[in-house]
């Protein structure tokens, strides 16, 4: 396969960034997008340039690290994929690709195609932990019984792999998708009610506070999650903060008459 | 209410938003409702009658000034949503293919919004000045065969400009669209979402965002043809 790819360079955090054409040649349409862009990379160094700079680690789905913008769509074109999932059979002999960085003012641009995605890492840490006894008392796995729709739809929103996809389709670069399926692998759980109000409200605090955008429930992040995390879980974010943000208590117990004297 | 207070968190504007969305519609199937009596194509006997009972009951009155409360907030929270929405990206994409994931009209409410906006400063010049004596007043058109006040008569005469005509259908376009998103979203944004109800409420949703703004459409259209006098 023949293809032009035009992929946006920007040689650090600062700089002004701006397409550029590579053409390719030799494509096997068994290759992933990550293996053609090693390809162009590998003749990039010989010719003495720059190679293009690109997140990847698993290469096989499942950790988020690969990211991408291609031909106008988060991981590129099909469903449920990431970009190291993403063949080249995809494409016709002859295309011409556009290949970018997830845009969003909370995933700031390090260098080429890798932007930084720390502020899903401390929308995380904000959420905290899950009181979990590890004390040596063990408690057998089964004692506190999980409905088994619920424990499936927990187990849905666990296979998140925060990687950034749901921003990136986003019109308004909102983190909701991420954010609630972050929220409903524990609010789903009776583990995880203990701290299910400080959680919703945290994530939240901390989800406005690195600029991400609202979510208007335009539905683009569900059609191109890779793992298929559903809008249900953005209605649950809405019903815990709702119930969260209404009956959190904080400072001390108001007096029901106001003491005549101190 | 939350820590961020009223307007502050993300989740609070769509809270906001659903609840005045929602308020906002059921003020159109009154006014839908009401409007429609023109069909009964008495010369406006019975739309005169209902109107002047809208203009004045003390409890409608009231709630037309919550209305224009609710619609302010509707706003205001939508000027401060999407600001901080173009804020969240400030390099766009130079290639997007946004169709193949996301229907036009849910990422165009800001616009839609503001058409249906501009389409509302002319309705409000045309009739709500007027009734409510603000600028101008309805004493022109004399009275119907009942005696009553003419609005009938008033959007007899405004509806003589086909420019207006126009205008209104258009101004229903955009109401149309804005629904078509807004409903069913207004659900989503309160969290009730259930695989039980929600094709029901899609289908719902629809069905109000033809049937309301066909209804609306159809008046202006009606008087200018002359179907309706």
């Amino acid at each position: 396969m023949k293809l032009t790819l035009k992929i946006w360079r920007q040689a650090g955090p600062k700089a002004k960034g701006q397409m550029v054409d590579y053409p390719v040649d030799g494509i096997s349409e068994d290759m992933s997008f990550l293996e053609m862009l090693d390809v162009l990379n590998d003749k990039l160094i010989l010719e003495g340039q720059e190679p293009i700079a690109f997140d990847h680690d698993c290469r096989e789905g499942i950790c988020g690290a690969c990211s991408l913008f291609i031909d106008g769509r988060p991981h590129g074109p099909g469903r449920h994929i990431t970009t190291c999932q993403l063949h080249m059979r995809r494409f016709k002999d002859g295309d011409v690709i556009h290949v970018e960085p997830w845009r969003a003012k909370a995933f700031p641009v390090i260098k080429d195609l890798v932007v930084d995605r720390s502020a899903f890492d401390r929308i995380q840490q904000a959420g905290g932990f899950v009181s979990v006894n590890t004390n040596g008392n063990l408690v057998d796995a089964n004692a506190i019984p999980v409905p088994k729709a619920d424990a499936d739809k927990a187990f849905d929103a666990a296979t998140c792999i925060g990687c950034g996809a749901c921003v990136a389709a986003c019109p308004n670069s909102s983190a909701m998708l991420f954010v609630s399926a972050k929220v409903s692998q524990f609010a789903l759980l009776p583990q995880g009610r203990a701290e299910a109000k400080e959680r919703a409200l945290n994530m939240v605090d901390q989800m406005d506070a690195e600029k991400f955008g609202n979510c208007s429930n335009i539905g683009a992040c569900e059609i191109e999650c890779p793992k298929d995390i559903s809008l249900e879980n953005i209605a649950r974010l809405n019903r815990e903060y709702l119930g969260a943000a209404v009956s959190k208590e904080e400072g001390p117990p108001v007096p029901f008459h106001k003491p005549k004297q101190a | 209410m939350a820590r961020q207070g009223l307007f502050g968190s993300a989740l609070v504007k769509k809270y906001w938003m659903a609840l005045t969305g929602l308020f906002l519609i059921t003020f159109l199937v009154v006014h839908a409702a009401i409007n429609a009596m023109i069909f009964f194509n008495d010369g406006g006997i019975t739309f005169n009658k209902w109107a002047h009972f809208m203009g004045t009951n003390l409890i409608i009155r009231t709630m037309e000034i919550v209305l224009f409360i609710g619609l302010i907030i509707h706003i205001v929270d939508g000027i401060m949503i999407t600001r901080q929405n173009r804020a969240a990206r400030p390099q766009n994409y130079v290639y997007a293919r946004h169709n193949d994931n996301s229907r036009w009209y849910s990422r165009s409410m800001a616009i839609l919004g503001i058409l249906i906006l501009l389409f509302l400063i002319v309705h409000l010049d045309n009739f709500w000045i007027k009734t409510r004596h603000i600028i101008g007043n309805l004493d022109a058109y004399g009275v119907d065969a009942a005696g009553q006040e003419n609005l009938f008569a008033r959007m007899q005469d405004v509806f003589t400009n086909p420019l207006l005509v126009v205008i209104y259908v258009l101004g229903c376009f955009s109401l149309f669209w804005h629904l078509l998103h807004g409903f069913k979203s207004a659900f989503q944004s309160l969290g009730l979402n259930h695989r039980k109800y929600n094709g029901f409420i899609s289908a719902f949703g629809a069905a109000f965002s033809i049937v309301i703004p066909v209804l609306f459409a159809s008046m202006p259209v009606a008087m200018y043809l002359g179907w309706v006098s």
